[in-house]
């Protein structure tokens, strides 16, 4: 927010400092032509870019769109994110999306501000994401930890950090606390270090951090109303479902599978590559503390880790030519969970009986009442 | 109270029999695989990677350690050229940390013909009146220019003599960048080099540095005649004096 008061010749300098190693693109001064071009897309973005560009996505879709400051940052940075939906009177049902937890895995914040660009490009023509749109609300992070993300982008040797940006406590003097084992859920149980130099380090207590606190916070007033938790992750194409702990199954496994599996397929169908579908334990490797867990824990049904490519060729460095293809099938594998959760809630012959048994009541009623 | 809990890194009881193509187990030990033939077949027109894991299986063996037999398909990620393998690996129990031992043999993946690339790349860079350089590779989107191509490669083949080492049922090791490397005088026909490497080791989240001194030649493959670790710096990590 900050940045946009320097005004143009502060972006210029700003984009100047980040200049180096891009293919085409000389400056990171986006004008509005330019955004709405494919190009953009196909590009990573600063912290300074995405919040530029999330005000812009307000600007042109006052409607639709709205941002929210949710919580702050160890360094007191805002945590932001896009709710997305047609208004409405009545209370909605929700989706939450969140990128950018691992301050590396840059693809992730890419992947969201790409998926904000395809709703808003398509709700008006296509009758599924219109629909969509109108029953829910998208709420998407496009960089949780802030922090650690504007961290990474300093210079070459920091490109790898991964944790949070707090100190470290009680005589440990390295920073960061990894968020995705911070939250409140089997914390320190399993895959953690109590090591603070440790890029699993789980913090000195579940939600120490302010960025888990944040998103802990706002899952727990959204709960009742939140279809889907989607966190986006990079690398190694999978899919995770919950629970991380080898001996904790969550009570609707087999469902949680079958839409995964379904959404790899949607993924495979895109570009032909495979992501493997499984609880985190079986798949990659046992860890507590986790947002997806958290998310599970607390009543939400579909709660999903997305793991986006490679599969270690080049890692968290993914080529910038490879986001378009990812983010495309990434949305693919994303849309078929988004559809499969409100076509549960809205469609499902629970949701209709539901309304039959209602409509049949209220007409008892009226009757019952005119005899009196 | 939370002292009462034990927080380990440690797994869980390791599978035994058949294993599931898409659990952990089978990947890791297919790494491992992968590793293995980079350290036999790789150049820096030949590098391999993983594709998929077929079907496999794990036993204890008496006072060696821990069986494994998998089948796998491997791509080299130039040619593009997919290749089937079968392979055997034992990690070794005891209390040493001894290097996993590897048997594979593959069809169809030397199919790609390197030697002509190889060849003038070799005369390219054997003569040493312009020794060759280059840092962070890839760069932080991705991003190398083609001339260094090649050295990627032959940094991710050279790594993977380290992550084949260093592997075991609880690791699984990616070269995550080539963080400089200098070309040294040729010696004994071998192309000499000083490579910085930053290993992603998955299970742990960490990256590790390590100083390698590699050869090669079209003929003798690649060597790696020494190997560093680099210490983890701490007082890097401090916060930069510029925040935006």
């Amino acid at each position: 927010m900050m940045m946009l008061g320097l005004g143009s010749v502060g972006l210029v300098l700003l984009s100047l400092a980040v200049q180096s190693g891009h293919g085409a693109q000389d400056s990171d001064v986006w004008s509005t032509e330019e955004t709405t071009e494919r190009n953009y897309y196909t590009r990573y973005h600063n912290m300074s870019d995405i919040t530029a560009w999330m005000e812009q996505m307000k600007r042109e879709n006052p409607d639709v769109v709205s941002s929210m400051v949710y919580g702050q940052t160890y360094e007191r940075r805002d945590i932001t994110l896009l709710k997305i939906g047609l208004s409405s009177t009545g209370r909605k049902k929700a989706i939450w999306m969140d990128c950018g937890i691992h301050a590396r895995e840059w693809i992730a914040p890419a992947f969201c501000q790409y998926f904000v660009r395809e709703i808003l490009r398509t709700y008006k023509t296509d009758t599924k994401v219109n629909e969509m749109m109108k029953n829910l609300d998208f709420y998407i992070t496009p960089v949780l930890n802030v922090d650690g993300y504007i961290y990474s982008w300093h210079n070459a040797s920091t490109r790898l950090w991964r944790k949070s940006r707090s100190p470290g406590t009680g005589g440990c003097t390295c920073y960061g606390t990894d968020l995705n084992r911070n939250f409140y859920a089997n914390w320190g149980m399993v895959g953690v270090s109590t090591d603070c130099c440790s890029q699993t380090y789980c913090g000195t207590k579940a939600i120490s951090e302010s960025e888990a606190r944040a998103v802990t916070d706002m899952l727990g007033k959204m709960r009742e109303d939140i279809l889907a938790f989607l966190t986006i992750h990079s690398y190694g194409q999978l899919l995770l479902v919950p629970y991380g702990h080898p001996n904790i199954s969550a009570p609707n496994y087999d469902e949680l599978m079958e839409v995964g599996l379904g959404a790899a397929k949607a993924i495979k169908a895109v570009h032909g590559m495979d992501y493997t579908v499984g609880t985190s334990p079986d798949v990659l490797y046992a860890n507590s503390g986790s947002s997806r867990d958290f998310a599970r824990l607390i009543g939400i049904p579909l709660s999903f880790t997305f793991e986006l490519r490679d599969k270690g060729e080049h890692g968290f460095e993914l080529p910038e030519d490879q986001i378009q293809p990812t983010c495309e099938e990434a949305y693919a594998g994303a849309h078929h969970i988004i559809t499969y959760a409100h076509d549960k809630a809205f469609y499902s012959s629970a949701a209709t009986i539901t309304a039959t048994l209602w409509t049949t009541l209220l007409a008892a009623w009226v009757s019952s009442a005119t005899l009196l | 109270m939370w002292l009462l809990f034990q927080r380990s890194v440690s797994e869980v009881v390791m599978t035994t029999g058949v294993l599931n193509p898409s659990h952990y187990p089978g990947r890791r030990a297919a790494t491992v695989v992968q590793h293995y033939l980079n350290t036999r077949y790789g150049s820096p027109y030949r590098w391999i990677f993983l594709s998929k894991v077929h079907n496999g299986s794990a036993e204890d063996v008496a006072e060696m350690g821990r069986k494994y037999q998998l089948e796998l398909t491997v791509q080299e990620m130039i040619s593009n050229v997919s290749g089937q393998c079968s392979a055997e690996l034992l990690f070794p129990g005891g209390e040493g940390q001894s290097a996993p031992q590897v048997q594979a043999s593959c069809e169809g993946l030397l199919q790609s013909n390197t030697t002509a690339q190889e060849e003038a790349f070799y005369q390219q860079h054997r003569a040493s009146n312009n020794m060759v350089s280059g840092k962070d590779i890839p760069n932080s989107y991705g991003h190398m220019e083609p001339s260094m191509k090649p050295f990627w490669h032959l940094g991710g083949v050279a790594s993977s003599f380290i992550m084949l080492r260093e592997s075991n049922e609880s690791t699984l090791y990616n070269m995550a960048q080539v963080a400089n490397f200098t070309q040294l005088e040729t010696e004994k026909d071998q192309l000499r080099f000083n490579y910085h490497v930053l290993l992603h080791e998955m299970i742990s989240q960490e990256i590790i540095h390590w100083k390698l001194l590699v050869t090669w030649s079209p003929e003798q493959g690649v060597k790696v005649l020494q190997t560093e670790l680099q210490p983890k710096c701490h007082d890097c990590e401090a916060p930069p004096n510029t925040t935006n």
